[in-house]
């Protein structure tokens, strides 16, 4: 991994160059918090850069704590542009020389700079591919009617994409590309249509009597799979991008609903009933026979998305009240993470935005699964539901 | 051995580019496998058998005119997470079919609904669940279910906005609308 190697050459060049304090006294700090979030100090960044970097980090598994706990140290300043650096930090409030990052950033605004680098912040401490650049879809309703928004991933810069007056569901990205699956109400019947982003070009892809709902793009772009009622009961589909080749998947007779894809493209998961029990299903994306997917310790579960890694599937749990829940791809025991619903994966499969009620309405949250560390998305005003995470 | 690399990172800001909105045209489904009954493997006896009453109906409600008040005293009320029509709700389906039978060119449009405790395509699905749960109904009456439309709302669409079992329970329903032709 190519940050553990930068570390390892950090340390090594820290003892050769035999600065500060030596070896034997020094503490690498390596345990991080309790809930095993990477400890991390902020110093010389103000305002709304310094809420970018706290917001950030803490959705993918850091904390912010004082000097002393951390470890790393991330200094800077923000007048005119961002400026950073990332350094090994000791238990005993010393550090590297070396910085494991330095970098200025120029152009955009200084939000987007500070997303900029957390990415970096991320990528030097973790090796990991950060999602401060990532965007989402969402449904905003207004009282009756709602439209389909874009967003940052933290909830800044919505920009509504359509302006019918209608009902809207369901959101989905094309894996890649600047484009949406949606349902809209707008012809007098939830139908799925195809949204090109970039040229504003909107395409019909199933517009059959009854139920058109839940698209879902496989992950090559290639297929769309959908829940239609046109045979009598809501059922799970797949169809070519454009909507012509459609193929019935499954044909119980209780409702399925909420399909999704496995990374790798061969599988169809979703939401389903069978003898009186709600359960998550998957179905071979050629054709086959649906298999139960267990989700021991929890009931009713719906909404699933299957991460990115191919590990894990996280739903919701409909009992009482909503909990996002995550359970391993196979089956088995389930997490219990967070109350809301709806979830959808990020990119780097470990953050998770979702829909938490609240008095008043509806709004987006994120969440961090391995941490459990959750915070609020900006709201755009009105309900925000159904969020779609663009991977 | 102070390595300091300072690197100019160009971050540019996404160039808003302006919406533009091509409307929904009212074209009829893409060419593949069509509408229903093409390819499929219902075939509806009398009093259409499969789930919902069969496959769904096809014509084009454009050419017809909704009436919502004729059957605004005979909504149909549901059970928490159920598509069952109780027996007590019988009698409303009953004056449904009654109608529909001595009207032979009306169709019908059932709306299914649902209380805010589903989370939302969850619900989307339970909505049109009990619209054709109706639709079966109404085919075990005698009417042709190629007469009858469902459409779901989710629970997008309450009669009732309160957050309590009174309201819930008024808004998990199905409406029926008759469509007179134009």
């Amino acid at each position: 991994m190519k940050s553990a190697a930068r570390l390892f050459f950090s340390i090594v060049s820290f003892v050769v160059a035999g600065s500060c304090q030596s070896w034997a006294q020094s503490k690498i700090v390596v345990s991080g918090e309790a809930n095993g979030a990477i400890p991390v100090a902020l110093s010389g960044f103000t305002g709304e850069v310094a809420e970018v970097l706290q917001f950030d980090l803490f959705v993918q598994g850091f904390k912010i704590v004082a000097r002393d706990r951390a470890q790393f140290l991330i200094s800077g300043s923000n007048a005119g542009n961002v400026q950073g650096r990332v350094t090994l930090a000791f238990g005993d409030g010393g550090a590297a020389s070396t910085p494991l990052l330095s970098k200025s950033y120029t152009g955009g605004s200084l939000r987007r700079q500070a997303h900029a680098f957390a990415d970096d912040i991320v990528s030097a401490t973790t090796g990991r591919k950060g999602i401060g650049q990532t965007r989402i879809a969402l449904k905003v309703d207004t009282g009756a009617n709602s439209e389909i928004y874009v967003a940052d991933f933290d909830g800044h810069n919505a920009q509504a994409v359509t302006r019918d007056n209608t009902i809207v569901a369901a959101p989905t990205w094309v894996p890649g590309k600047l484009a949406l699956y949606y349902t809209s109400y707008k012809l007098g019947n939830p139908d799925i249509f195809r949204h090109d982003l970039g040229n504003g070009q909107r395409d019909a892809v199933a517009r059959y009597s009854g139920l058109n709902t839940s698209a879902a793009v496989s992950p090559d772009g290639s297929k769309v799979a959908m829940i239609l009622s046109k045979s009598g009961s809501p059922d799970v589909y797949v169809c070519n991008a454009d909507g012509s080749g459609l193929k019935q998947l499954t044909t119980m007779r209780e409702d399925e609903s909420s399909p999704c894809w496995s990374p790798d493209g061969q599988w169809i998961c979703f939401a389903g009933k069978k003898d009186e029990r709600r359960s998550l299903w998957k179905v071979p994306a050629s054709g086959g026979s649906p298999q139960r997917i267990s989700t021991a310790g929890v009931s009713n579960p719906t909404e699933p998305d299957w991460s990115p890694d191919g590990k894990l599937i996280v739903f919701t749990s409909m009992g009482r009240y909503f909990s996002v829940c995550t359970v391993p791809a196979s089956g088995g025991e389930a997490t219990v993470l967070a109350d809301g619903e709806d979830p959808s994966w990020a990119p780097n499969s470990r953050t998770v935005v979702y829909t938490r009620r609240v008095s008043g309405g509806r709004r987006l949250s994120l969440l961090d699964v391995p941490t459990k560390q959750t915070k609020d998305a900006s709201r755009i005003s009105g309900n925000n539901s159904q969020p779609s995470w663009a991977k | 051995m102070a390595i300091g690399l300072a690197l100019t990172f160009m971050a540019t800001g996404c160039k808003k580019t302006p919406i533009i909105l091509t409307n929904l045209k009212n074209r009829p489904s893409p060419v593949g496998d069509g509408g229903p009954g093409t390819g499929g493997t219902f075939t509806p006896g009398p009093g259409g058998s499969g789930p919902g009453g069969g496959p769904t109906a096809d014509w084009p409600e454009g050419d017809y005119n909704p009436n919502r008040i004729i059957f605004n005293q005979h909504i149909v009320h549901f059970d928490f997470d159920s598509h069952v029509v109780k027996s007590s709700e019988k009698g409303h389906v009953q004056a449904v079919a009654n109608e529909l039978s001595s009207n032979a060119a009306a169709k019908l449009v059932i709306e299914g609904h649902c209380d805010e405790r589903g989370t939302d395509e969850y619900n989307r699905a339970l909505g049109e669940r009990r619209a054709l749960a109706l639709r079966e109904e109404l085919a075990g009456l005698g009417v042709d279910p190629m007469r009858i439309k469902t459409k779901s709302f989710g629970k997008d669409q309450p009669v009732d906005p309160g957050q309590n079992e009174a309201a819930y329970a008024k808004n998990r329903r199905g409406e029926f609308i008759l469509m007179t032709p134009k």
